[in-house]
């Protein structure tokens, strides 16, 4: 039989975290702060639309672009929150997920060898979809000493005449950066004067505890170059619902949900449904949540630093990011002695690019309790690591 | 800061103070000085502890009991109140709007002794007009708690 895969395909490296997961999994008695997801249930009331929607019998297709009153609340609240201005009837449509949008983006935007340029360590889809779509990847690795942003100079290193896109991933997983509007600004000339595309992934907008976020598809001259992607899974805590948007100008959208269409039909009927009452009612809730997920923040920074494990202070997700090059061992070494001797699991930095080596993502998507028992077990193997060295 | 030191402590009021400095991102100083502050001041009116007494071999009966009352020259409500609270069986005593006056829980080790106090002291006091008695059966939520454990998540433990 010939072979049945396409030659890029098999180029492709699985994710670093499914490895890790296939380990853990044969351990029931881990504990984990691996998780790349709300440890809240989604807020009852959209819970119940849901239910609800179902009950109703809405159990068809939406329009390809997702349901109107969803579009019209989606375009409301980036308004309300972003400052960001789109016509629900073009500018706007619903995907599954943020990842769908992210690999939509690349497959409408790239031709053979344009240069897709991707900040690292960040979200593990960028590259490979990147990649597939028959972008170039071009990593740009950020520093620790910069709090892992994307520096103007960073960016002007990187681009030659062939880069097409840049994907900005702020608030980041897996460091936890957040880039502030006067960071922001010292890319947006470099960017117009380049004639660069940016895919803008704010899932995580909600999630910022100093200051708002603010996108970069919001400065003068930026919308009709700028794919905003966001979502409800980090904000309202709806992960397995499946449900994202994309917004940016119509030229790009259409073609966008071009694809869709092809590919997908529609997002997922009960969820749209549901997601209407997020965008309505569920800004307490939220707020709630960013709470929640703050004090946690302010939990483990401070137990860091009573074990003087070397840390920034990450200002947005729900990561933490600690450097563990004291040690002298990999990210992945660190992490699977970890999960063998104290049964907690974390991510190697390097699951998220080469240069997150010496670095792991821990997540504080867990209750205050579960954080405690980790944080013991962590200390614990800190003290006994230093011992042996 | 002072709210949010509330919510906190009146869903666990055992929270270690080191730990709520650290979660509110103040110092212990402050936090101690701040609860003093306001159990002084009474906006902390007590601690107290959530217990399913079903769960315990002690007999226990609760009941919501709707009273209507006859509001006292020169003192409405309150003098009938106070003496409605001053039983010790009684745990609180509410002025409600509606079609009753007065709501008032009361516990007791069996039914008949929570008909005996009904009929004999709080519906005998003078300007009680009527009593209505509702037992409870079981209690789902208390206080913002569950009484039931909630089932383990299903989350999985390692995601990108």
């Amino acid at each position: 039989m010939r072979d049945p895969l396409c030659d890029k395909i098999k180029t492709v490296e699985p994710s670093g975290i499914r490895k890790f997961f296939d380990v853990v999994s044969e351990m029931p008695d881990a504990i984990s702060l691996g998780v790349g997801e709300p440890d809240f249930d989604t807020p009852w009331r959209v819970r119940q639309e849901g239910i609800q929607s179902l009950e109703k019998g809405r159990t068809f297709y939406t329009s390809n672009a997702g349901l109107k009153e969803l579009k019209k609340e989606i375009c409301k609240y980036l308004k309300r929150r972003m400052n960001l201005y789109y016509k629900y009837e073009e500018e706007v449509f619903v995907t599954v997920g943020g990842s769908e949008a992210i690999d939509l983006a690349f497959r409408t935007m790239l031709n053979p060898g344009d240069e897709v340029l991707i900040p690292q360590p960040s979200y593990v889809s960028y590259e490979p979809c990147a990649f597939m779509a028959g972008g170039t990847p071009v990593i740009i690795e950020l520093k620790a000493e910069d709090e892992f942003k994307l520096t103007r100079e960073e960016l002007l290193a990187a681009i030659t005449p062939k880069t097409k896109i840049l994907v900005l991933p702020f608030p980041n997983n897996p460091t936890g950066a957040v880039m502030k509007k006067e960071e922001l600004a010292e890319l947006v000339d470099v960017i117009i004067e380049n004639d660069i595309f940016v895919v803008s992934d704010e899932i995580y907008s909600e999630l910022t505890y100093g200051e708002p976020h603010v996108s970069i598809g919001s400065f003068p001259g930026m919308k009709e170059r700028t794919i905003v992607i966001n979502g409800f899974s980090k904000s309202y805590a709806m992960t397995g619902w499946r449900l994202g948007y994309a917004a940016g100008p119509a030229n790009i959208i259409g073609q966008m949900l071009k694809l869709h269409q092809y590919a997908i039909m529609c997002a997922p009927t009960t969820s749209q449904y549901a997601a209407v009452v997020a965008l309505q009612e569920c800004d307490e809730e939220v707020e709630q949540m960013r709470e929640a997920y703050n004090q946690r923040r302010r939990y483990l920074l401070h137990a860091f630093q009573e074990m003087k494990l070397e840390c920034f202070e990450p200002f947005g997700a729900f990561y933490i990011f600690p450097s563990i090059q004291e040690f002298k061992m990999t990210s992945d070494e660190f992490a699977t002695r970890f999960l063998e001797e104290e049964k907690v699991a974390v991510v190697p930095g390097t699951a998220f690019g080469k240069c997150g080596e010496g670095f792991l993502r821990i997540s504080y998507a867990y209750s205050l309790e579960d954080l405690k028992v980790a944080v013991d077990r962590l200390g614990r193997f800190v003290e006994k690591l230093r011992k042996e060295r | 800061m002072r709210e949010m030191l509330l919510k906190f402590i009146e869903k666990n009021s055992k929270i270690d103070l080191q730990e709520l400095a650290v979660l509110l991102g103040v110092d212990e100083t402050v936090v101690a000085n701040e609860i003093a502050v306001m159990e002084k001041e009474h906006i902390i009116c007590g601690y107290h502890t959530m217990i399913d007494w079903d769960k315990t071999s002690e007999e226990k009966v609760s009941a919501l009991i709707e009273v209507r009352v006859a509001p006292q020259q020169g003192q409405g409500f309150d003098k009938m109140a106070e003496r409605i609270y001053n039983y010790p069986e009684v745990n609180s005593v509410y002025l409600i709007s509606g079609a009753y006056d007065l709501m008032v829980t009361i516990e007791g080790k069996s039914l008949k002794e929570v008909a005996t106090f009904v009929t004999h002291k709080l519906a005998a006091l003078e300007g009680v007009l009527s009593t209505a008695t509702n037992f409870i059966l079981k209690k789902y939520k208390d206080h913002g708690t569950l009484m039931e454990c909630e089932p383990q998540k299903e989350r999985m433990l390692v995601t990108p």
